[in-house]
């Protein structure tokens, strides 16, 4: 007889108060913008519901010990956004427009939680990625250049992160992200005693040797280049960000942090001088009330409709569907946040950001508590991408940073970004399964 | 890698600080300022969310809220600039005047008197409906008080003596409200400065909120203390010189165009408001003195706010004059201030036997379900001199239109009260020019008043009798429907 580990109960409680709040969502939804229940519900319900069961039990039987914490977070904040998406959706229709995001976004969904689960089944265990490290860093390379190739890549407001194949677009970046990190995770392990050793001492710091810059010079001229090729601070920065992290992590020297940002911060002072898009990036992070930054093309009109929405929300929001989030432009993805500020209050945010923290937590958690060094450097760097993720957009939305394209984590419409983080679900819940105090015997 | 996990941890939770402060900074601490900024369409979605009540005449709108097909729901509209003098306006971006900011409780419907409507409202959802406003306004008699006016700025208050009730008030130049009410930020902030550069202060409520020197109409309030005081009569004589000096000056006081006011050496009090003299009324003024004027001056409502809804400013008699000074307020010089409300509501207490009524603009508050919620009744501001007194100044001003100086107020027929005025306002200003009296004499429907500043564009050529007498008798030919 099998037994099953307590942690699978707790996980399928929170997942049947995960997608109640869902279904919770829609109906309110519904209700407040065109005031009676419809069947439509289950469209936007049902499939969420339906994968979030499946990669419960494929969790029940090959990964009983994993988080029970992770899943129904990830099924709380897609139902969020997915809910978000569809309410835009019903203010475009209202105003005689054809521009639909939640349908997509349903599917995409069952595609992305579909690979999780195929990551679950698939990953036997979290020492098998490690055979692929090299692998990794030619698929996350050819991954992060694919847009700036002819024909296929499509730029697309005014950043070049998109490949197109047809009316089919696709931001490979954020794929790029989870083999980047298998890489240097795996890079990282191999190298962190030769990392670790320093050389010569100036000026009382100790300097590494040219020979271990190397990598780290490449990896912060490759997000220059993501920078230059397809105009896109948030990405390089994130990709950047990841690496010094990791860097840290695995060999506990300060200076790698302290000389990473640095060039980074060189880096992107030289291009906000070089690059009219990037200073204009800056301006309207400074000053985006200005008349003159408000009123230019590409200006901070769509940063102040955001923060206008959010004040308007105040701390307990408008209740869904009774604001009007569709006043700011890309409300559905970028600005996802500030239409849920508006709705749901700051309240809300405040909720949005505590599942996010909790989500990173058990991804740093798995960081400390496993004893593999591969898995600790892979579940910590995957758990940061998503930290740094939300602070470089919602930080982007509410001015603690300029303003850049990347997409909120699960919340935002868009495939790549929630294929991207529904694998990433995936792969920390397959290495939680293993992290735990070696009671493993119990589920076999 | 632990030590350095908890690092990363901190870094992590300084992240999330960081934003948990931001949001808090935009939506609780900022709020209130990015909720004011004018491009912050939302705080108008929300004030449209409300069908604001209406403001009717006989029944039809004059300022309305129409389902609009952009973000916010209701426009206000208004139906002419006629009306912009008491309606005012209602707009988001400059806020809220005349009307619609003193009745703002009821038209939003957020008055204590509609908690009915606004629970039901809570219960069911849907937005509550603000009550509409029906005015005591005779739309026969505006349109002739706005047509009168002409080209000229200046206001007419035409109001019904028994009950004080307003029957027409306009101010001239009027605006549209249409303009300061349009959903744009930048196009209604436009609009409103050009009416605020515009000289001639289109957004002034001159009826009730604008003072000017009254001159000869002044001298209604100086008869009535003359003979509320017991001392005169309409006979009572008073010496006759062409020119009068003024006590402890060299400067001396004429009659207007240099007149003898009847050229006998003496005259009654009555032949000279008939013929508008000032010597006389100079020497009466002196002889009665400013505290017994000023008494009288605040019975009729001097030195008081009055809330008709809309407040009105108070009209002014100056205190501690000297001698010189007194003799020339008698005839509504010096720092005498008054509203054309103020003079109608002195014709009103005449008009009236002495009781002077609360000047009103409300005949009643519906709700949205056309009930009533509000109906003002006709009460009494102040017994204002006696009954006798009242009939004595009453055939004073009867003699004015009929045989004096102020005949242009007549009307065929019937027995018109009035007095004109011509007021001076400095060496080569235009004259500010006066009418106030009420008909029929013996039955009075309508008490007015009427204003013409920068003398009617004549500079110093118009007189109160020449352009302000013919508005006010059209007015009152009006509401007899003559």
């Amino acid at each position: 007889m099998r037994v099953v580990p307590r942690s699978r109960n707790i996980e399928a409680v929170l997942l049947i108060f995960a997608v109640g709040l869902n279904a919770f969502e829609l109906a309110q939804i519904q209700l407040s913008t065109i005031e009676i229940l419809t069947t439509e519900v289950f469209f936007y319900w049902l499939p969420l519901s339906f994968m979030a069961l499946v990669i419960h039990m494929v969790l029940r039987r090959r990964a009983s010990e994993a988080d029970p914490l992770i899943l129904p977070i990830g099924v709380v904040l897609n139902g969020l956004g997915l809910s978000m998406i569809y309410r835009l959706d019903l203010a475009t229709l209202a105003n005689g427009g054809t521009d639909l995001f939640a349908g997509r976004q349903v599917a995409w969904t069952v595609v992305a939680m579909a690979a999780a689960a195929a990551v679950i089944i698939y990953v036997p265990s979290h020492l098998f990625l490690r055979r692929y490290v090299y692998v990794s860093m030619v698929i996350g390379i050819a991954l992060l250049l694919a847009p700036s190739l002819p024909l296929i890549g499509r730029t697309i407001n005014g950043a070049r992160l998109w490949i197109g194949i047809g009316p089919f677009t696709f931001q490979p970046g954020e794929l790029a992200k989870i083999a980047l990190t298998i890489f240097f995770a795996g890079y990282l392990v191999n190298r962190r005693e030769s990392l670790a050793v320093v050389g010569r001492k100036i000026l009382g710091v100790r300097i590494p040797r040219a020979r271990e810059l190397g990598p780290i010079v490449m990896i912060w001229a490759a997000s220059l280049m993501v920078l230059v090729l397809q105009r896109d601070l948030g990405t390089s920065l994130l990709y950047f960000g990841i690496f010094i992290v990791l860097v840290y992590t695995a060999t506990g020297r300060s200076i790698y942090v302290i000389v990473g940002m640095g060039m980074f911060l060189t880096g992107a002072l030289v291009a906000s001088r070089l690059m009219d898009y990037v200073s204009g990036r800056f301006d309207s992070w400074l000053n985006p009330f200005s008349a003159e930054n408000y009123d230019a093309v590409g200006g901070s009109y769509q940063l102040a409709q955001g923060i206008f929405g959010m004040a308007h929300g105040g701390l307990l929001g408008t209740g869904l569907g009774g604001g009007i989030p569709q006043l700011v432009p890309l409300a559905e993805s970028d600005f996802i946040i500030a239409a849920i500020a508006e709705e749901l209050g700051l309240i809300g945010v405040f909720a949005v950001l505590i599942l996010y923290l909790l989500l990173v937590a058990r991804g740093i958690r798995i960081g400390f508590t496993h004893s593999d060094d591969f898995s600790k450097l892979l579940a910590t760097g995957l758990a940061f991408s998503i930290a740094l993720q939300c602070f470089i957009v919602i930080g982007g939305v509410t001015r603690v940073v300029p303003l850049t394209g990347l997409t909120t984590p699960l919340l935002a419409a868009g495939g790549s970004s929630l294929l991207a983080n529904w694998i990433i679900i995936g792969l920390l819940l397959r290495i939680s399964d293993s992290s735990g105090s070696g009671n493993k015997s119990v589920g076999a | 890698m632990n030590r350095e996990l908890k690092r990363v941890s901190i870094l992590i939770i300084a992240m999330f600080l960081s934003l948990f402060l931001s949001s808090t900074a935009i939506q609780v601490i900022g709020a209130e300022s990015y909720n004011a900024d004018q491009r912050n369409v939302r705080s108008v979605y929300d004030s449209y969310k409300t069908q604001r009540g209406a403001i009717l005449v006989d029944g039809q709108p004059i300022a309305d809220s129409e389902k609009s097909d952009d973000v916010y729901q209701y426009l206000r509209t208004y139906k002419s600039s006629m009306y912009s003098g008491v309606t005012g306006f209602y707009s988001f971006y400059q806020g809220a005047t005349g009307l619609e900011s003193a009745m703002n409780g009821y038209l939003s419907g957020q008055n204590s008197s509609q908690f009915f409507e606004q629970i039901s409202a809570l219960l069911s959802g849907n937005p509550i409906q603000g009550a509409s406003i029906e005015l005591t306004i005779d739309p026969v008699v505006q349109k002739a008080a706005w047509d009168a006016l002409g080209t000229m700025t200046g206001a007419v208050v035409a109001i019904d003596p028994k009950t004080g009730n307003i029957l027409a008030m306009v101010s001239k130049p009027g605006f549209d409200a249409n303009k300061l009410a349009v959903h744009n930020g930048e196009e209604s902030t436009a609009n409103y400065q050009a009416l605020l550069d515009n000289k001639k202060s289109p957004l002034l409520n001159r009826a009730s909120s604008e003072l000017y020197a009254p001159g000869s109409v002044f001298k209604i309030v100086v008869s009535t203390a003359a003979i509320e005081s017991g001392q005169f009569t309409p006979e009572s004589t008073l010496p006759n010189p062409t020119k009068f000096t003024l006590p402890g000056t060299t400067t001396y006081v004429q009659n207007s165009g240099e007149g003898k006011c009847g050229g006998k050496p003496t005259v009654s009090i009555a032949d000279a408001l008939r013929l508008s003299c000032n010597v006389p009324f100079a020497q009466l003024g002196i002889a009665l003195g400013q505290d017994r004027i000023r008494a009288q001056a605040e019975l009729f409502g001097f030195g008081k706010s009055v809330k008709f809804p809309m407040n009105s400013t108070a009209s002014v008699y100056p205190t501690g004059m000297d001698e010189a000074q007194t003799a020339l307020s008698a005839f509504g010089q010096f720092d005498v201030r008054v509203t054309p409300l103020q003079m109608a509501m002195v014709s009103m207490a005449v008009a009236n036997k002495g009781v002077l009524m609360k000047p009103n603009l409300i005949e009643n508050v519906q709700s949205s379900n056309l009930s009533v919620i509000d109906q003002p009744q006709p009460s009494v501001f102040s017994q204002a001199m006696s009954a006798e007194t009242a009939a004595k100044v009453n055939k004073m001003m009867v003699d004015a239109v009929a045989t004096g100086v102020s005949g242009n107020g007549g009307i065929e027929g019937i027995d018109v009260a009035g007095k004109t005025g011509t007021a001076q306002n400095g060496d080569g200003e235009p004259y500010t020019l006066w009418f106030t009296g009420f008909a029929p004499a013996d039955n009075p429907r309508v008490a007015v008043a009427v204003v013409i500043a920068d003398g009617g564009g004549k500079g110093q050529n118009g007189r109160g009798n020449s352009l302000a007498a013919p508005v006010a008798r059209k007015v009152m030919q009006a509401v007899l429907r003559k």
